[in-house]
C-alpha cells in the first residue's frame, strides 16, 4: 500500500516521457484523443492512487507516517542526500490538492486547448509540472525539495511562454523564471548554511537536531530568512511579486493550476514544512507575517484597478497567498494550509470560469468590453459567482471558514487589536470590493462590445470539472484537514462576538461598495485617476526594479560586451606592433642610413663613456 | 600497456586518416570513428577496477607503465591511470566520438589532414591525463596544442588566424611558466635528496622551502588557469571557441579546458599543499569572479557561439572555486562539473554548429522563432540550455550544488557571491532560447531556410545528442558511481592538505592548549613537514 505512493509522481513522469518521445517513433502528430488519454489519464491515476492511500491509511490514523526511500542520490563525505519521500498528513493534503485539482484542470484543458496545434507539447509540460510539484511536497530532504522547486519553476517558464510566437509571452516567461531564481538562490544559500551548521539537509533530522540542542538563534534566523527568500519568490510575495501578473500570458488552465492552485503556494508549504525552525526565531516569524500583511494589502488594491480579467485574478492570488503568509507568521500553521486548500478550489474554479469566458468571447480579456454575460453563459456565471463568493469569504462558503481561522489567529497572536489583524480585516474589505467588481463588470450590467458575439464555448469536458470545483469551493470548508499530528494542537480560545461580526461584515460591505461603484460603470479602463494608475501598475514595482536593477545591469553588460580585460592584451599587442613598425623603419636597406646611425651611436656611446 | 596502446592507436589512426584521403575522399571520418571506438573498447578494460578500488588502498594507481626515456635526467616514459584519469579518458574518448558524429559532413577540404589533427589532439590529451612523469606531462601538454592550433587556423571561421595566434600565445606563454616551475621543482628535489627525477610519485614528497614553493605553485597555477580559463586569462577562449570549426570547439570546450582543471587537482594541490592553502582565498575569489563575469559577458553577446563560450568561463569558475575550497565535497563537485560541463557545453557547441551549417549565421539578431521550423533541434537545445543553467536532476546541478555546499564550509562570502552566478546562468541561457528559438520566425531566415532546405536534426545527430542528454540525466539522478570512482584521487589530495591544516592547527604555540594532541599521530605529517 505504501509503495503505491512512489507511483504517484512517477505516473505523470511516464506520461511526460511518452508524450515527449512520440516524435522519435512517429512522424506525424498523434491524434488528440491519444494525447489526452495519456496526459489526463496519468494524472487521473495518480489522483486515484493518492485517494486510495489517503482514505485507507491516513484517514484512520492521522499521525501515520510513511517513509519511502528510492535510492541514494549523493553521498560524499558527510553530505548524504537520498531520493526519499516522507509522507505525513501535510503531504497528503498537498498530494490530494495537486493530483485532484490537477486532474480536473487537465480534464478541462482537453476542451480548452482543443484547437491548439501544440496539444501534445502542452500536455507534456503539464504532466512534467505535476511530477515536479509532487516531488516537491514528497521530498524528505531539502535538496530533493529544491529539485521539485526548480522543476516547477521550469515548467512554469515553459507554460507561460507556451505560445512562443508572441515575444511578450517570452518576456513574461523569462521574467517569471529569473525573478523566482533570485529567490531560489537565496534559498540555496540557506541550504548551504543549514548544512554547514547542522551537517544534514534531511528535514526530519534537522528538526530533531534543533529540538535536541541549544542552537544559535542568529544562524536559525538567517537560515529562516534565506528560506523565506525562496518562498517569497515562488509564492509571489513582496518584494518578488512582480512576475505573477505577467505570468498570465500562459494559457488560462495553466494559470489555474500553476499560478493559483499549486506552484505559487509552494512557499507556504515550505515554511509550514520547516515550521519548527521558524518557531525558534521571532524575527523570522515577524518577517513572514509582515511580508504577508503588506502583500495582501498592496496586491488587493492593485486588483481593484486592473482591467484584464486574468490580472485581477492574479493580483487576488498574490493577496490570498499574503493571507497564508500572515497565518504562517502568527503560527497558525494549519490555518495557512486550510486556506491553501480552499484557495486551490475556488481560485481554480475562478480561473477555469474565466477561461470559459475568454474562450466564449474569442480571447477577449478586457473586462470593460464584457458585461451582461449572465444570460449567455449561465453555467459559467454560476460557477464564477460561487468562486467570487468564496474569494470574498461570504459566510458559509469554504473561503469564509479558512479566512476566519486566519483572522482569529492574528487576533489571538497579540491578544487584541493589532496591526496584522487590522491588515487582514482591511484586506477582507478590499477582497470583497475587487471580487464583486469583477463579477459585476463581467456578468451583470450592460453588454459590452465583446459580449455581443459571445458564444458558449463550454463542452462537457469543461463543464464537469467546473461543477466539481464549484461543489468543492462551496463545501470545502467542511473538509478541514486533520493536521494536529503535524502542527500540534492549539487551544481554542473564546472570542467576543464582535470580532466574528467584523469578519463577516467586511466582505458584505465590500460587496455593497462594489455594487455602488461598479455595477453600472461604463468607463473603459483607459482614463484612470493617478491613484488608480498607481494601483494599476502594481504600485510601481516594475518601474522601480527596471530602473534599479534591470537597466543598470543591461547597461553594464552592454558597455562591456567586448570584454574590457581583452583590451589589456590587445593593447599589449598594439604596442608591440608599434615597436615593430618603429624598428623595422630603421631597417630600410640604405647604407647611408646604417652608416649614420652607426656613427651617431658610436658618438653617443663615447660621450657616455667620457661622461662617466 | 593498455594506456600506451590507446595513445599509439590514436597517433597511428591520425596518420592513416591523413594518408587515406588520397584513396577515399571520406575515409578520414570513418578511420577516426573506428580508431576512437577501438580506444574506447580498450578503455573498458579498466571497468574491473571501478569496483575493486576503495579508499585506503595502498596502491593509488590502477595500472602503470614505466619505460626509461632519458635516464641521464631521470626522465621516464611513465603513464598511469587512477579514478580521475579514467573519468577524464572516458570523457575524452566519448567527446571525441561525439565530435566526429556531429560534424560528419562539415569539413569540405583537406579532410584527411583535419582528422589527423583531430586525432593527434586527442592523443595529446590522453597523454596529459595519464602522464605522471612531469617532463612527459609537459611533452603531451605541447603535443595537444599544435594540432589544435591547426584545427583553428585552417578550418576555422572568419577571423581564424587571429584566434589561432591568440590561442597559441596564451597557452604557449603560460606553459613556459609551467616548464620553469617543473624544472625548479625537480632541481630543488635534486639538491635536497641527490636524486634527479621527474617522477610525480617521488616529487610528491619533495620538501620545499615555503617561499620558493609558493612561486613554483604560481607557475603551475597560471599555466592551468589559462587553460581553465579563469579571469584574467580567459580572453583567448571566446575567440578560439568562436572561430574554431565545430569539432574543434567541441574538443576545446569538452576536453582541453579540463586539462587545466585536471592539472590543478593532480599537481597543484598535492605538490604544494602549504602554498595552496595560503593561496586558496585568492583562487576562490578568482573562481567566484569568473563565474559572475563570465555570465555577464555571455549575457551581452550577439554571437550565439560566443555566448556559449563565455558560459564556459562561468562554469569553469565553479571548478576553480571547488578545487580551492580544499574540501572533499567541493573537490568532488569540481570533478563532477568537469564532466557535466564537458557534456552540456559540447552539445551546445554542436547545436550552434548544426545551426550554422544549416542557416549560415550565428548572429542571434538574424535568428529567431526556429521552434516552429526545427522542433527537434529546438527541443534538444532547450534541454541543454536548461542543463547549463543548472536545473536539478541534471548533471550540472549536482556539480554546482556540491561545489557550493562544500566551499561554503571554507569561505561563506565567496560562495554566496558565486551562488549569484546561478541567476546569471538563467539570464544568458534563457536569453539564448528566446532569441534563437522562440518568438516569430525571423524574416531574414525565410530565404536561407528555403534555399538551403534547412532540415531538422537527422537520425545520426539526434542519436548523438540524445545520448549526451541521457548521460546528463543519469549523472544528475545517480551521480554516485562518478563520486566513487573519483573518491580515491580526491582523497589523496585532501589528506595531504588536511595533514598540513592539522599541523597548522596544532602548531607548537597552540599545542599545549589542545585537548587531543594525539591526533597528530594519525596523520603522516613526517613526510610533508617542511
Amino acid at each position: 500500500m505504501q509503495g503505491l505512493l512512489a507511483w504517484v509522481p512517477l505516473l505523470p513522469l511516464i506520461g511526460f516521457l511518452i508524450l515527449v518521445a512520440i516524435p522519435l517513433f512517429h512522424r506525424s502528430e498523434p491524434p488528440q484523443k491519444f494525447v489526452a488519454c495519456i496526459g489526463v489519464g496519468s494524472v487521473g491515476l495518480a489522483a486515484l492512487l493518492t485517494m486510495i492511500v489517503a482514505f485507507t491509511l491516513f484517514w484512520k490514523t492521522p499521525s501515520e507516517l510513511v517513509n519511502i526511500s528510492l535510492w541514494q542520490w549523493m553521498l560524499v563525505d558527510n553530505l548524504q542526500v537520498g531520493f526519499n519521500f516522507h509522507i505525513d498528513w501535510l503531504t497528503i493534503v498537498m498530494l490530494l490538492i495537486i493530483t485532484g485539482v490537477g486532474f480536473l484542470i487537465h480534464l478541462y484543458s482537453v476542451g480548452y486547448m482543443r484547437d491548439d496545434m501544440d496539444f501534445r507539447r502542452y500536455f507534456a509540460y503539464l504532466n512534467l509540472f505535476v511530477c515536479a510539484m509532487l516531488i516537491l511536497v514528497l521530498a524528505d530532504n531539502l535538496v530533493l525539495l529544491y529539485l521539485g522547486w526548480e522543476g516547477v519553476g521550469l515548467c512554469s517558464y515553459l507554460l507561460i511562454g507556451f505560445w512562443y510566437k508572441e515575444p511578450a509571452n517570452g518576456t513574461a516567461a523569462q521574467k517569471a523564471f529569473i525573478v523566482t531564481r533570485i529567490g531560489d538562490t537565496a534559498m540555496a544559500i540557506g541550504l548551504f548554511l543549514l548544512f554547514y551548521e547542522f551537517s544534514t539537509l534531511n528535514i526530519q533530522q534537522l528538526i530533531s537536531v534543533i529540538d535536541g540542542q541549544e542552537v544559535n538563534t542568529e544562524i536559525i534566523t538567517l537560515a529562516c530568512l534565506l528560506l523565506l527568500g525562496g518562498a517569497v519568490g515562488k509564492s509571489a510575495q513582496l518584494p518578488l511579486q512582480t512576475w505573477l501578473p505577467d505570468a498570465m500570458a500562459g494559457p488560462t488552465p495553466v494559470s489555474a493550476l500553476i499560478h493559483a492552485a499549486t506552484m505559487v503556494t509552494a512557499g507556504v508549504y515550505l515554511i509550514a514544512r520547516m515550521h519548527p525552525l521558524y518557531m525558534l526565531s521571532e524575527v523570522a516569524m515577524n518577517a513572514v507575517a509582515f511580508v504577508g500583511a503588506t502583500t495582501l494589502l498592496i496586491s488587493g488594491f492593485s486588483a481593484i484597478a486592473q482591467s484584464d480579467i486574468k490580472r485581477v485574478l492574479a493580483y487576488s492570488t498574490i493577496s490570498q497567498i499574503g493571507y497564508m503568509f500572515l497565518a504562517l507568521g502568527v503560527g497558525a500553521w494549519s490555518g495557512a494550509i486550510f486556506h491553501l486548500m480552499t484557495h486551490a478550489f475556488f481560485k481554480a474554479l475562478l480561473f477555469l470560469s474565466a477561461g470559459s469566458v475568454i474562450l466564449s468571447l474569442h480571447h477577449e480579456q478586457n473586462i470593460f468590453s464584457m458585461g451582461g454575460l449572465y444570460r449567455k453563459i449561465p453555467l459559467t456565471f454560476i460557477c464564477f459567482t460561487i468562486g467570487c463568493a468564496c474569494l470574498a469569504a461570504l459566510p458559509f462558503t469554504s473561503g469564509f471558514y479558512s479566512k476566519d481561522h486566519i483572522l482569529l489567529s492574528a487576533w489571538e497572536y497579540h491578544q487584541g487589536v493589532n496591526i496584522l489583524w487590522l491588515a487582514g480585516i482591511l484586506g477582507a474589505l478590499v477582497t470583497g470590493v475587487y471580487s464583486f467588481r469583477l463579477l459585476f463588470l463581467v456578468f451583470l450590467g450592460k453588454e459590452g462590445t465583446a459580449s455581443t458575439h459571445c458564444k458558449d464555448a463550454n463542452t462537457p469536458v469543461m463543464s464537469i470539472p467546473l461543477c466539481i470545483l464549484a461543489a468543492l469551493a462551496l463545501f470545502g470548508g467542511l473538509l478541514a484537514p486533520p493536521l494536529q499530528a503535524v502542527f500540534g494542537v492549539r487551544p481554542d480560545e473564546d472570542h467576543s462576538a464582535w470580532i466574528e461580526g467584523v469578519a463577516i461584515a467586511m466582505p458584505l460591505i465590500g460587496l455593497a461598495i462594489a455594487w455602488r461603484l461598479f455595477l453600472h460603470e461604463q468607463k473603459s479602463g483607459e482614463q484612470r485617476s493617478p491613484l488608480m494608475q498607481f494601483w494599476f501598475s502594481g504600485w510601481g514595482f516594475d518601474w522601480l526594479y527596471g530602473h534599479l536593477l534591470v537597466r543598470p545591469f543591461k547597461y553594464l553588460s552592454q558597455i562591456n560586451h567586448n570584454d574590457i580585460i581583452d583590451s589589456l592584451y590587445k593593447g599589449t599587442a598594439a604596442v608591440s606592433r608599434q615597436m615593430n613598425a618603429l624598428l623595422s623603419a630603421s631597417q630600410n636597406g640604405q647604407v647611408r642610413w646604417y652608416l649614420t646611425s652607426f656613427a651617431v651611436g658610436s658618438i653617443l656611446f663615447l660621450a657616455l663613456l667620457v661622461a662617466l | 600497456m593498455t594506456l600506451l596502446a590507446i595513445i599509439i592507436i590514436l597517433f597511428t589512426g591520425g596518420i592513416i586518416a591523413w594518408l587515406s584521403e588520397r584513396y577515399f575522399k571520406a575515409g578520414g571520418r570513418w578511420i577516426s570513428l573506428i580508431t576512437l571506438l577501438l580506444t574506447a573498447m580498450l578503455l573498458t578494460n579498466y571497468f574491473t577496477f571501478i569496483h575493486s578500488t576503495g579508499v585506503g588502498t595502498a596502491e593509488p594507481w590502477w595500472d602503470s607503465l614505466q619505460i626509461s626515456w632519458i635516464p641521464r635526467f631521470g626522465i621516464d616514459f611513465h603513464l598511469a591511470i587512477d579514478g580521475l584519469s579514467f573519468l577524464m579518458l572516458a570523457l575524452t574518448l566519448a567527446m571525441g566520438i561525439f565530435g566526429v558524429l556531429m560534424t560528419w559532413n562539415d569539413i569540405s577540404f583537406r579532410r584527411g589532414f583535419f582528422y589527423f589533427n583531430y586525432l593527434w589532439t586527442l592523443a595529446g590529451v590522453v597523454g596529459v591525463f595519464t602522464a605522471i612523469d612531469l617532463f612527459l606531462f609537459f611533452f603531451f601538454w605541447e603535443v595537444m596544442l599544435i594540432p589544435m592550433l591547426f584545427l583553428i587556423a585552417v578550418w576555422g571561421y572568419e577571423q581564424r588566424i587571429y584566434a589561432a595566434i591568440k590561442f597559441f600565445i596564451f597557452t604557449q606563454a603560460s606553459s613556459l611558466l609551467m616548464l620553469i616551475a617543473i624544472v625548479g621543482l625537480v632541481y630543488i628535489h635534486y639538491t635536497n635528496t641527490g636524486q634527479l627525477t621527474f617522477n610525480y610519485n617521488a616529487l610528491l614528497n619533495a620538501r620545499l622551502p615555503p617561499g620558493i614553493a609558493y612561486w613554483l605553485m604560481l607557475g603551475f597555477f597560471v599555466a592551468f588557469i589559462v587553460k581553465l580559463p579563469a579571469l584574467p586569462f580567459h580572453t583567448w577562449l571566446p575567440d578560439a571557441h568562436t572561430q574554431a570549426p565545430t569539432a574543434g570547439s567541441i574538443l576545446l570546450a569538452a576536453i582541453l579546458l579540463k586539462t587545466g582543471a585536471y592539472g590543478l587537482l593532480r599537481f597543484n594541490l598535492p605538490l604544494f599543499p602549504e602554498s595552496s592553502i595560503e593561496f586558496a582565498p585568492v583562487a576562490m575569489t578568482i573562481g567566484a569572479i569568473s563565474i559572475i563575469y563570465g555570465a555577464m559577458l555571455a549575457f551581452a553577446q550577439r554571437d550565439m557561439k560566443r555566448l556559449v563560450a563565455y558560459s564556459s568561463v562561468s562554469h569553469m569558475g565553479f571548478v576553480l572555486l571547488g578545487l580551492y575550497a580544499l574540501d572533499t565535497i567541493a573537490i568532488q563537485g569540481a570533478v563532477m562539473q568537469m564532466i557535466a560541463h564537458g557534456l552540456s557545453t559540447a552539445a551546445l557547441f554542436a547545436l550552434v554548429g548544426a545551426l550554422q551549417h544549416r542557416l549560415h549565421t550565428r548572429d542571434m539578431q538574424q535568428l529567431g522563432g526556429l521552434w516552429g521550423r526545427l522542433p527537434k533541434l529546438s527541443a534538444i537545445a532547450l534541454f541543454f540550455a536548461v542543463a547549463s543553467l543548472g536545473l536539478p536532476g541534471l548533471g550540472n546541478f549536482v556539480a554546482e550544488f556540491t561545489v557550493l555546499v562544500g566551499s561554503f564550509r571554507t569561505n561563506h562570502w565567496m560562495t554566496a557571491l558565486a551562488a549569484i552566478g546561478l541567476i546569471g546562468a538563467a539570464l544568458y541561457a534563457l536569453l539564448m532560447m528566446q532569441k534563437v528559438f522562440f518568438g516569430k520566425l525571423n524574416k531574414r531566415l525565410e530565404k536561407p531556410i528555403r534555399e538551403h532546405e534547412a532540415t531538422d536534426l537527422n537520425i545520426r545527430e539526434s542519436c548523438a545528442l540524445l545520448t549526451l542528454a541521457a548521460l546528463l540525466v543519469f549523472i544528475g539522478l545517480h551521480p554516485q558511481p562518478i563520486f566513487n570512482i573519483a573518491e580515491q584521487t580526491v582523497q589523496r589530495s585532501t589528506t595531504k592538505i588536511e595533514a598540513v591544516l592539522n599541523i597548522q592547527k596544532f602548531s607548537p604555540e597552540k599545542i599545549s592548549s589542545q585537548t587531543h594532541p594525539t591526533r597528530l599521530e594519525h596523520t603522516s605529517i613526517e613526510d610533508t613537514t617542511p
